[in-house]
């Protein structure tokens, strides 16, 4: 081949293939011009090689793709548009603001890493800007340029444009948007989009396209690696040993060659052989780089598994608790069967309960029984296998999936993981007899009034030395001098009674905090503030007294003393015995702690006075309304 | 920490994904090969996903006998030289009416030689998944089609009606005589395709590349003469001229443009300087995207 081409052009090649992926997503109402603002965009940032084409052109007929959107002069659908300049390259997801599609902007909302919001100056914040920003905010997007379009038909007025900005910022309060922009633009005559407008001498900030082009993106906060096997390659070699392979992406993270991973749901381990690629094998990879990889055991390993880090595990159970974005006609239905797929993994479900539903006007928690299509609601789901993954705070790779109705095959839902819940089995199912519910006469509301409190389980968890009890006896003392109603459960004088028989398997833990949960739930019936201090070392135990109760009952406070303080102080000689081996299944020796997620307060008793821990205990609960103090 | 993938590397990790998702999920896969660039990069790819193993699927070509022959040799050596398994179809019917361009103009030809006769092989094999090269960028109703698009039992693409996609989650779910067409390459845009060729080195056909070629003008488009069943006009004297091709279709169909550009590096910086005045010359076509529209609900790709 010969080389006369120009000598720019390696140069351009090369500086082209470095440059960062950006996807972003569009939103705005009907009328705010949103296929004008991406006509004008990618007509702007086009002409910085071309500048022949003139003002009036029809950026929004230019834009809709399927002939019944331009007889009806509307967008129905996502529609993805590329576009690459001197910095980045960009995918748009170009979504309607029809409130009937918002399946539509959940779709497009969940492959971006940003959003341009577009509100009409002349209209300023509307129901359906609050909605938007909800939906985009709801799937993870940390990045949000607010788009004032329209600024010529308000004169330019740095007024309105602050008044927008203050009204916005509202909303953004309730949300969970670490990264807000705002930019005045008139996308009809190209104001602030590309170029810097002159009619806005005011305007300090930068134009749309440089914020696109320069925002840093704020990637997920999980590294853990995640590998979800996709398919199993057994190629064959002729009359050699039978290869076996597990082919897939990577979620999130690195894997190297002798790398030990766990395999989940099974919870073997093995380590990492071999890194294979086409192109030859490696000694790392990334995500999302799609490579095969062997392992050092053979193992019975197929579709839907999951090989993860060994310290960093994702959360494996049948149970969990997602917020569901309804995307069908036909409403949610609780006790029928869904089809959920995750990654590589598929499973029947059936919804148990709605908890809530968003109500898309206050953003605020409504009580229903089902989900609608383009609703929004918080739903516990009861899978009919182990599913392994992370919370979509966590990782929205594997926090993630959809729902597929099992007889007509339609997507009707994306779902989003808040947290797994306790296994419904873990509680001894009843004896089978004549036992009744009786409904007592008095209400706990009642009993709780009369005491001037409202009851809550304090739940205290931590390393055996943490300082769980000092702190929940100091706790108690002070309530008590408020003249509030108390009970302390202390694991080691539960184990002297109720609990005697039990020992520290893992089964007999599970049972020892499940009658702990019991009776801590009665005493929240009685009325009273409830205060219990036991390693408790299991999330999905907590979890599971979380979930006897309602919403607001329990109070988790992490006392989160370090393992070599708790060691060193180690009042009752037990870490000895345990570096001994005199003690099996020791929290933190040989068995491991699973410290809370969210916690509703964290204390680290090394650094902090008993009296301070008190301090803050109570306050939060004086903030919160449990006790008022005289 | 290792530096984060480039975008191309980003689109070849998703491509792969796409791939092993189907060959999971699906009974009869099979990629519909064109022979064109697209078609290279497709098979590019799904060698690299199912590496050590070879392609788990068959590659469909379905001839009019009106490609090039150039098309056809390269087909057959490629088939050959990576040991994927070729199938190829030609709409019987349309053989024993003798049907052609030049004596049936250009749409009744390309309905029934490229239309019906996929619809007839995807049917005769039962195919459950049908790979296609297409990308989003090329044309305004392919920017709202799904990377897994659902077909009815009649193959037909209801714009109306798609399953929404979310993250990188497919819904695979299929009823008996419904099938689903994945377009791995939805994301990939005409500079990604070119780019990509030249850095992994990619085969593709000669006609590509600039060369001295048998061409005459007819109607403002270059065709080339590349077999004797072409009828020339009274008038007509091919000249050889140094033509290439931008795609590759049926020879009378496909027209050609001078140039000189007979490396990878040269088309591309052609392709770029070309891109404006293509993305112009799609604004004001908008009955032509309009078509193309319908012809995918009747079941074309």
């Amino acid at each position: 081949m010969s080389t006369t081409h120009g000598p720019g052009i390696d140069d351009y090649l090369r500086q082209h293939e470095q440059k960062e992926l950006l996807r972003f997503i569009t939103c705005g109402n009907v009328d705010d011009g949103k296929s004008t603002l991406i006509g004008r965009l990618l007509h702007d940032a086009q002409a910085l090689y071309d500048d022949q084409i003139t003002d009036d052109l029809d950026f929004a007929s230019l834009l809709d793709g399927l002939q019944a959107e331009r007889e009806q002069g509307i967008t129905i659908d996502v529609a993805y548009r590329y576009f690459a300049t001197d910095k980045r390259k960009f995918i748009i997801a170009d979504t309607p603001g029809h409130a009937q599609y918002t399946r539509n902007m959940a779709t497009g909302a969940s492959t971006s890493d940003l959003a341009v919001i577009l509100i009409d100056a002349e209209k300023g914040v509307q129901a359906q800007t609050k909605r938007h920003s909800f939906i985009v905010s709801s799937l993870g997007i940390k990045h949000i340029i607010v788009a004032v379009n329209k600024m010529d038909q308000v004169g330019f007025s740095q007024a309105r444009y602050k008044d927008i900005q203050q009204d916005y910022l509202k909303i953004a309060g309730l949300l969970d948007i670490p990264d807000i922009h705002f930019v005045p633009v008139a996308a009809l005559h190209g104001d602030n989009v590309v170029q810097k407008s002159a009619n806005t001498p005011w305007f300090r900030g930068r134009t749309l396209l440089e914020y696109l082009e320069t925002l840093p993106i704020q990637r997920p906060k999980s590294n853990a690696m995640r590998f979800p096997v996709q398919w199993v390659n057994r190629a064959n070699f002729g009359d050699g040993p039978g290869f076996r392979g597990y082919a897939g992406s990577l979620a999130s993270g690195e894997v190297k060659v002798g790398d030990t991973v766990r395999v989940l749901p099974s919870g073997q381990l093995s380590s990492i052989s071999r890194i294979l690629t086409f192109d030859g094998e490696l000694q790392s990879a990334q995500a999302p780089q799609a490579v095969t990889l062997t392992l050092n055991d053979e193992l019975d390993i197929s579709r839907g598994d999951m090989l993860v880090e060994k310290d960093a595990l994702p959360y494996t159970s049948a149970r969990l608790r997602a917020k569901l974005v309804w995307m069908h006609e036909d409403a949610l239905q609780t006790e029928r069967d869904y089809l959920l797929k995750m990654g590589s993994q598929s499973a029947t479900v059936t919804p148990e309960r709605v908890r809530y539903r968003i109500d898309m006007n206050t953003l605020k928690e409504q009580e229903a029984q089902q989900l609608g299509l383009n609703e929004i609601g918080l739903v516990d789901l009861q899978a009919q296998r182990p599913l392994v993954f992370d919370s979509y705070k966590q990782n929205r790779q594997t926090g993630a999936f959809i729902l597929i109705d099992k007889q007509t095959n339609a997507t009707v839902a994306a779902g989003i993981i808040e947290k797994p819940l306790a296994d419904n089995e873990l509680a001894t199912p009843p004896r089978k007899g004549p036992v009744t519910w009786q409904e007592p006469s008095v209400s706990k509301a009642q009993r709780a009034a009369i005491k001037q409190q409202k009851p809550v389980i304090l739940w205290f968890t931590g390393l055996s030395g943490a300082g769980k009890s000092t702190l929940a006896n100091a706790v108690e003392e002070r309530l008590l001098a408020l003249e509030k109603h108390t009970y302390l459960l202390d694991g080691d004088n539960i184990r002297h009674g109720l609990n005697r028989g039990l020992g520290f398997t893992e089964a007999d833990r599970i049972e020892n905090i499940r009658r702990i949960g019991e009776v801590a739930k009665l005493f929240v019936d009685a009325g009273t503030i409830v205060l219990s201090a036991f390693i408790s070392p299991l999330r999905s135990n907590r979890d599971y007294v979380r979930e006897l109760v309602q919403e607001g009952e329990f109070v988790e406070i992490f006392v989160d003393t370090p393992l070599a303080v708790c060691e060193q102080r180690d009042s009752k000689g037990l870490y000895a015995k345990a570096r001994r081996g005199e003690i099996a299944n020791f929290t933190g020796i040989s068995s491991p702690y699973e410290p809370p997620e969210q916690p509703e307060l964290r204390v680290d008793m090394s650094e902090m006075r008993v009296e301070d821990a008190v301090e803050l205990v109570v306050g939060y609960l004086r903030e919160r309304g449990y006790v008022h103090s005289p | 920490m290792t530096a984060s993938l480039t975008h191309l590397q980003q689109l070849e990790a998703e491509a792969i994904h796409i791939m092993r998702e189907v060959v999971a999920e699906f009974a009869r896969p099979v990629m519909l090969y064109s022979v064109g660039k697209d078609s290279s990069v497709m098979l590019h790819l799904a060698r690299k996903a199912f590496a050590p193993a070879k392609i788990p699927f068959p590659l469909l070509h379905v001839d009019t006998t009106w490609k090039f022959k150039e098309m056809i040799a390269f087909r057959d050596r490629m088939a050959a030289k990576h040991g994927f398994q070729l199938l190829t179809h030609t709409n019987p019917e349309g053989i024993k009416q003798n049907v052609g361009p030049f004596t049936h103009g250009s749409a009744t030809h390309t309905d029934i030689m490229k239309t019906q006769a996929l619809k007839q092989a995807l049917t005769k094999h039962q195919f459950d998944a049908v790979f296609g090269g297409a990308r989003r960028d090329e044309e305004k109703s392919r920017a709202k089609e799904r990377i897994f698009s659902f077909r009815d039992a009649q193959q037909r693409w209801d714009p109306r009606n798609q399953r929404p996609e979310l993250w990188n989650i497919y819904n695979t779910r299929i009823k008996p005589q419904q099938s689903i067409r994945v377009f791995p390459l939805s994301n990939w845009t005409e500079l990604d395709i070119w780019q990509y060729i030249y850095a992994e080195n990619i085969e593709i056909p000669a006609l590509y590349f600039a060369k001295p070629r048998p061409v005459v003008e007819r109607d403002g488009t270059l065709i080339m003469v590349d077999d004797a069943r072409m009828p020339l006009r009274p008038n007509e004297q091919p000249q050889t001229k140094m033509v290439r091709f931008r795609t590759l279709g049926c020879y009378p169909l496909t027209g050609a443009i001078e140039s000189s550009a007979t490396s990878l590096p040269e088309i591309i910086e052609e392709t770029l300087k070309a891109t404006t005045s293509e993305r112009q010359g799609r604004v004001i076509d908008r009955d032509s995207a309009g078509s193309m529209e319908k012809k995918k609900q009747e079941g074309y790709f």
